[in-house]
């Protein structure tokens, strides 16, 4: 009897097993059909976009031979090209730091207010963050308007000379990096303030009861619990301040004399503009290197943090 | 008719195995609970027979049907989770009712059967809360509402208890048995606490290492233990295991727990024990209730000795005190009126009657 | 004794006293600093709206630039019956609901398959569709313009010059931080949930829909509206890929009319512009905890 009923199931396992097998299979396929639509996408749009680039980066103007480096060899021999580098990085390291600066003073003070005024000043702070770049960026144009400027205004009342806000190379430069900072900061302040909030009061208490000064608090207990979400942030904002494109074309269109290009905004002009879309391809390209840094220590991050929950 | 059978049941996560072949019988409207401590496979077991994992070998049958390949819905089961699981948007004739809504029940005959559980579960006026406004323990309520209301064949429960306090546990225990007793529906239960599983179970599984390690009666599993691990698992505080040796001498057989202290085995246990006499690796395992402070008046396989307690812990009814024999630290229970002091000689009472003796290197109670 | 409690008392109150003053002087720097800060922040926009306020006269005299002397609607009227700003704001509206229809049906759904039923390979994709994110479009635009070329040639469907095209785009830039953020979202759902409605016999469809979208709602709203700004503000796509004064959508639209050459009527530009920006302003306005969750969903969530 016990040898009988213990033949009885194995004898209907072995396909037991396999309908049930077909089972999971047939989960994971549904799975899989339900991410298609994401994987067509990005494969379609993006990954092979991202690949083409490179292929017609290799190409001549009239994309009819193969050059090689023959493009990246042009560009490296141009001294526009090497303003595009320079900028691209100066306006993205300056503006990364001001932003994050800028947007822990603010995250801050709205932190020190009583909580019941915090909803109204942080909704009030993080208006530059909702307006859509390009029309913000339309405002600080006219702000910045060589004979009607608001700004010269004030500073002309207070004594100081009219200021050439997009007619000189490096002022040009600093109203970049300022409308940048104008949009960004609110951004970080957000992403400050809800570190904030998580960190322990118990934490200041300690501190203070230890004797730490205000400024000792934040260096020693604020900053180090928040150092992941500064770090991700700062990323984060590197990446879209560095592939920017809204800012400059809008304010100055690289002007005056390709001293505020960067890589986007040239890469629309000589692959665009000018029709030479493997050489517009090659400049583009050159964002490549700094984004993937960028890219890599954000997903470890992001990778660590998985293995940790 | 719904009686659960597992047969030969092994459970394989990549190459580990978390159930290493399981044979077990529950009979029609029986409370079985599955306790262990965890990681031993007693809730991969039960999540094995509600259908939430597949199972790596062997055969489930729920009420003579082969289940190993139907989902869990067709199972006919219900089961209560550990965090409740309720449905955080749902109110909670909602989450009650979702089973049968799927199952495309009638509306009148869903609003009878919730109405009917939540009488019950004494929550008819809690229908129309979210789970967010309930406490645990009607959260804990509803989460077994929704799995009577099915009217399963099997009731499943996966450590339902341990997210309550402690007293909340307690009056929820004695509700759960109430409502087995009402609706009489074969109950699986499965729990790390062993107070909990003596107090719910008609018959108790105790499992260790993916292994089933003794099933019984909760008096069976404490008064005979097959297993040191079943015998130290259940009761509190754990039976006392002190390591011993059996000496034959002048025809009488002795437990020598030092060189000052032995016992004479009781006369009923000479036969059972003569063959390990002289053996290594033997423990006597003695539970603390049968270690107490002397009275006037002894009993057959009562005997007396002193010892020096290290530390004595007044509970009220009783004193617990401890004490140690070469280097193991042993519990005994005495009445709070014997005097018992840290760091005072006593006059104790082993009452061998109930003696264990035990295999070490087998873990088998012999 | 009791002069030494008196003394002791002059001593404590003082301190007590400095000790709340310091608190209150923190707080007035604090409401100081916030205000200067607010007046950065805000003067572009407000200074937007002085603008459309004004006549174009006023706007070229030498006067206060800051102070309205003749407030008039003429700009607000001219731009929505003259120009061709209502198609532009037709044509934004369009794209802007179709991409966040498109993109919530594609990311929600991929997000349960990855966060919840897992496939071969579905881990890598999750990390993939984050990869995706970070690639900005100014990257993509070019290759995209060659591939719609090449589309037109052997296909003979002309992608470029269409508003519509842009909802074939826009979902690139949305759909992978969408699907990011629904996949944390879903992932902090116990798991015991989605095992109980199994139990009662919910299937993988039923689970979705009846549980896990109802439960995930607030994530659902914060990526809705993630989905919604990102396609309201897009520039350079529509910048590269459409021409025709009907086609266009809203930033570009005004760039394109309202600067003639040389000329800018600001007046209008400024109206356009503040226009422009009022839906997701609105939308922040009333929504502003589920916006605030979804930006800050990136970083602190998954």
């Amino acid at each position: 009897m016990a040898d009988i009923a213990a033949r009885g199931p194995t004898a209907t396992v072995g396909d037991s097993r396999s309908s049930l097998h077909k089972l999971m299979q047939r989960k994971s396929t549904i799975a899989f059909l339900m991410a298609l639509p994401l994987i067509l996408l990005v494969l379609i749009l993006v990954a092979y976009p991202a690949g083409y680039a490179v292929y017609l980066a290799t190409l001549n103007k009239g994309m009819t031979r193969f050059v090689g480096f023959g493009n990246f060899e042009f560009l490296f021999g141009r001294e526009t090209f090497w303003m595009v580098v320079y900028q691209s990085c100066l306006f993205a390291i300056t503006a990364v730091i001001f932003k994050a600066i800028i947007g822990f003073v603010v995250a801050h003070f709205v932190h020190n207010i009583p909580s019941k005024g915090q909803r109204k000043w942080r909704g009030m702070l993080l208006v530059p963050w909702v307006i859509p770049p390009a029309m913000s960026t339309l405002a600080w144009l006219w702000l910045f308007d060589p004979s009607y400027s608001a700004i010269n205004w004030i500073l002309a009342h207070l004594g100081i000379a009219a200021v050439p806000w997009t007619g000189e190379a490096d002022w040009a430069r600093f109203s970049v990096i300022l409308v940048n900072v104008w949009i960004g900061s609110p951004f970080f302040m957000i992403m400050y303030l809800a570190a904030l909030k998580s960190v322990p009061d118990q934490l200041y208490e300690a501190a203070s009861i230890d004797g730490a000064t205000w400024w000792q608090r934040i260096w020693y207990v604020t900053l180090p619990m928040m150092r992941n979400i500064i770090a991700i942030t700062a990323l984060f904002s590197l990446i879209v301040t560095f592939a920017n494109f809204d800012i400059v074309r809008v304010l100055t269109a690289g002007g005056p004399l390709n001293s505020t290009h960067i890589f986007g905004t040239w890469a629309f002009r000589v692959g665009i503009e000018s029709g030479d879309i493997p050489l517009g391809a090659s400049v583009s390209l050159f964002m490549v290197p700094i984004l993937a840094v960028a890219a890599t220590f954000i997903l470890r991050d992001i990778t660590k943090r998985g293995s940790e929950v | 008719m719904a009686q659960v059978t597992l047969r030969k049941i092994v459970k394989k996560y990549d190459e580990v195995l978390a159930v290493r072949g399981i044979d077990l019988d529950i009979v029609d409207k029986e409370f079985l609970v599955l306790v262990g401590p965890s990681g031993c496979g007693k809730s991969t077991t039960l999540r094995m027979i509600a259908g939430l994992e597949e199972i790596s070998g062997g055969d489930i049958a729920i009420g003579g049907h082969v289940v190993n390949d139907v989902p869990p819905k067709d199972r006919d089961i219900a089961m209560v989770f550990q965090n409740y699981a309720l449905y955080p948007h749902m109110n909670v004739y909602e989450n009650m009712s979702f089973g049968l809504k799927l199952k495309k029940t009638p509306k009148d005959e869903i609003d009878k059967r919730v109405k009917q559980a939540a009488g019950i579960l004494d929550i008819t006026e809690l229908l129309d809360r979210k789970p967010k406004q309930l406490s645990g323990g009607q959260r804990q309520r509803v989460a077994m509402g929704r799995a009577i209301v099915r009217d399963p064949k099997v009731f499943l429960f996966d450590e339902p208890l341990s997210n309550l306090d402690a007293k909340l546990r307690v009056q929820m225990r004695t509700e759960i048995k109430k409502v087995h007793q009402k609706v009489r529906t074969t109950t699986v239960y499965v729990t790390h606490d062993q107070i909990e599983a003596m107090t719910l179970a008609d018959r108790v599984v105790v499992m260790n290492a993916g292994l089933i390690e003794q099933v019984g009666t909760p008096n069976d599993l404490y008064h005979s233990p097959a297993t040191k691990f079943v015998a130290g698992f259940i009761g509190s505080p754990a039976m006392n295991f002190i390591p011993c040796q059996l000496e034959q001498a002048a025809g009488a057989l002795r437990v020598r727990l030092s060189d000052k202290l032995s016992f004479p085995v009781p006369s009923d246990r000479t036969a059972r024990y003569a063959s390990h006499a002289g053996k290594a690796n033997l423990v006597l395992g003695l539970r603390p209730e049968h270690i107490a402070e002397t009275r006037p008046h002894t009993e057959a396989n009562q005997h007396d000795f002193d010892m020096m307690i290290d530390v004595d812990e007044p509970m009220g009814m009783e004193t617990l005190i401890y004490f140690t024999i070469g280097r193991t630290d042993i519990c005994g229970r005495v009445n709070p009126n014997a005097g018992a002091a840290s760091g005072k000689e006593m006059k104790l009472r082993a009452d061998l009657s109930n003696m264990h003796l035990i295999d070490d290197g087998t873990g088998k109670v012999l | 004794m009791a002069d030494a409690a008196i003394t002791a008392g002059t001593v404590a109150r003082p301190n007590y006293g400095s000790m709340s003053r310091d608190r209150r002087w923190a707080l007035r720097w604090s409401y100081f600093f916030l205000v200067l800060f607010a007046i950065f922040f805000l003067m572009p926009p407000i200074y937007m709206l002085i603008t459309s306020l004004k006549t174009s006269q006023e706007i070229s005299a030498a006067g206060n630039p800051w102070w309205i002397y003749d407030p008039t609607l003429e700009n607000y009227i001219e731009l929505l019956t003259q120009n061709h700003y209502l198609t532009f704001f037709r044509n934004s509206a369009i794209v802007s609901v179709c991409v966040v229809a498109l993109t919530m049906l594609i990311s929600v759904i991929a997000a349960f398959a990855l966060a919840r039923m897992k496939f071969w390979g579905s881990a890598t994709l999750a990390t993939g569709v984050f990869l995706t994110y970070l690639i900005p479009e100014t990257l993509l635009f070019i290759p995209l313009f060659k591939m719609f070329a090449w589309v037109n040639e052997t296909l003979g469907i002309q992608l470029m010059n269409h508003w519509w095209t842009l909802i074939i785009l826009y979902p690139t830039l949305t759909v992978p931080f969408c699907t990011w953020i629904m996949i944390g979202y879903f992932a902090s759902i116990p798991k015991e949930l989605d095992e109980a409605a199994l139990i009662d016999g919910a299937t993988w469809t039923q689970t979705l829909t009846k549980i896990f979208i109802p439960v995930a709602l607030p994530g659902i709203i914060a990526a809705t509206i993630f989905a919604f700004t990102v396609s309201w503000a897009q520039f350079l796509y529509p910048l590269a890929f459409t021409t025709s004064a009907t086609e266009l959508v809203l930033p570009v639209g005004i760039i394109t009319t309202l600067i003639k050459g040389d000329v800018f009527n600001w007046g209008q530009i400024m109206t356009g512009a503040l226009l422009g920006a009022a839906p997701p302003l609105v939308i922040y306005a009333f929504l502003m905890d589920y916006y605030i969750a979804g930006l800050t969903a990136g970083a602190t969530k998954g």
